[in-house]
């Protein structure tokens, strides 16, 4: 029933998506987490205004479907002439960034309320012992709470990981061929319903192996021995 | 403004739609939450294998390629095997069918998680009373392991919920007539796809405020913390 000289002949169609995929998902999660922090830190630390509107932004990009965010972005901007007669428009009109730019925005909410919970937690002693020591408020910020947080909020920072894996497959929808553009693609080209989906189906499971490896490591590593 | 009211009827009429589809979900998500959680928790080996295939499944394929491949390639599997067999003549899966199973496949395994983990949370000491007592199953499970289960697991289960309601969106693109759809198309006739993304965008966020404040209401009769 499955044609596995389909899949094997078009092996560089998949092999693009997998790095598209890779690498959209690596950079959004990078500026999640660049975007992410700071946004964290000023809610955590109740800094007027900037630690509200950090609050609405998680809450707003957490509490709307990503495909919205997307379409509205790749879609919906350029409705509007001064969008296309702007410099916005050469990156605005890519749909690869336009996913890009989404994922981001999209991570950097659920960083921000990951580590703002991570961050609220961190043992006041530990904050009181950096203060008793002559720490600066900001050097206990630095060196104690930020890399504490870092630490204890890896478990659910890796399921934020995996979730945007899952959730990056809405690019496809935007013509940008990644795992499943790959899958969608050989499908509509031979007209085929299984070889395409379950391609993308075992890609995805692979890569999802790989990454849960890596995070078991890192929180033996980090996080002491935690079953 | 005309636009809105000439199309806003149509994106609202997919309210319908979403939120019927996010109700039957959910109900798939918590039959199936309960039978993988009391497979996750037997002492039989064969279905605790069976209980942690069905999550390592759900968490190594994307929303959207399961969706894909049981709306296309299920409908494909079904036929071939009613022709084979000649048990039943042609039978077409509706998109509202495939979406709500997808979707309930998928949080069924979440709500596993849940309903474990809250069960897990309960004390060994409690079981032991109730069986001391000369409780039956039954009575140890209605009043003593289910009152109790509810607080403890409904943190989990509210985020569960605000989540499936997100991941609906999805259906648009196997072409059932939801918000997102609706939007989409209201959005192409009008040429002015911003003004009804955004409206989408909303209505998303008012569903997701009405649960979040619904469900908290909920919490705290069940004297369940609230973040």
């Amino acid at each position: 029933m499955m044609d596995l000289s389909l899949i094997a002949e078009n092996a560089h169609l998949f092999a693009q998506g997998v790095w598209v995929t890779i690498t959209l998902v690596s950079m959004a999660l990078a500026g999640g987490v660049l975007l992410g922090l700071p946004m964290a830190i000023a809610q955590s630390q109740r800094i007027p205004v900037l630690g509200r509107l950090a609050q609405v932004y998680s809450y707003v990009f957490r509490g709307t479907p990503l495909l919205v965010q997307l379409y509205i972005l790749y879609y919906g901007l350029a409705q509007f002439e001064a969008v296309r007669a702007s410099i916005f428009w050469v990156p605005l009109s890519n749909a690869y960034v336009c996913a890009l730019i989404a994922f981001t925005l999209n991570s950097a909410a659920y960083v921000t309320e990951i580590y703002r919970g991570a961050l609220l937690n961190v043992d006041r002693g530990e904050i009181e012992a950096g203060l008793a020591c002559g720490m600066t408020r900001r050097q206990v910020m630095w060196r104690i709470i930020v890399p504490q947080a870092l630490r204890t909020s890896l478990p659910a920072y890796s399921n934020e990981v995996i979730f945007l894996l899952h959730a990056s497959v809405v690019a496809s929808t935007i013509t940008v061929i990644d795992i499943l553009g790959a899958g969608r693609t050989l499908n509509a080209q031979y007209y085929v319903v299984y070889e395409g989906f379950l391609t993308a189906a075992v890609l995805y499971m692979a890569i999802v192996a790989v990454l849960t490896l890596c995070i078991r490591w890192l929180e033996r590593r980090y996080l002491f021995s935690k079953a | 403004m005309a636009v809105l009211l000439e199309y806003g009827p149509l994106v609202l009429s997919g309210l319908e739609t979403t939120v019927l589809l996010s109700l039957v979900s959910l109900l798939i998500a918590i039959l199936l939450g309960i039978l993988g959680a009391v497979a996750k928790l037997s002492r039989h080996a064969v279905l605790r294998g069976v209980g942690e295939g069905y999550t390592a499944l759900v968490r190594g394929i994307p929303d959207l390629v399961l969706m894909l491949i049981i709306f296309f390639g299920g409908q494909t599997a079904v036929n071939e095997l009613g022709f084979r067999t000649g048990l039943w003549d042609y039978v077409e899966i509706s998109a509202f069918w495939a979406g709500a199973g997808t979707i309930g496949l998928i949080f069924g395994a979440y709500m596993t998680e849940t309903f474990r983990g809250a069960y897990r949370a309960l004390s060994v000491g409690q079981l032991e009373a109730a069986q001391a007592v000369g409780f039956s199953r039954l009575q140890t499970f209605n009043h003593v392991i289910l009152p109790q289960i509810i607080p403890l697991a409904l943190p989990s289960f509210t985020n569960n919920w605000l989540v499936l309601l997100k991941t609906t969106a999805l259906v648009s693109i196997i072409g059932l007539q939801d918000v997102m759809y609706n939007a989409n198309q209201a959005g192409r006739s009008s040429q002015e796809p911003f003004l009804f993304l955004i409206l989408a965008f909303f209505i998303y966020l008012t569903l997701t405020l009405v649960s979040d404040a619904g469900l908290k209401l909920l919490a705290r009769r069940y004297g369940a913390e609230t973040r």
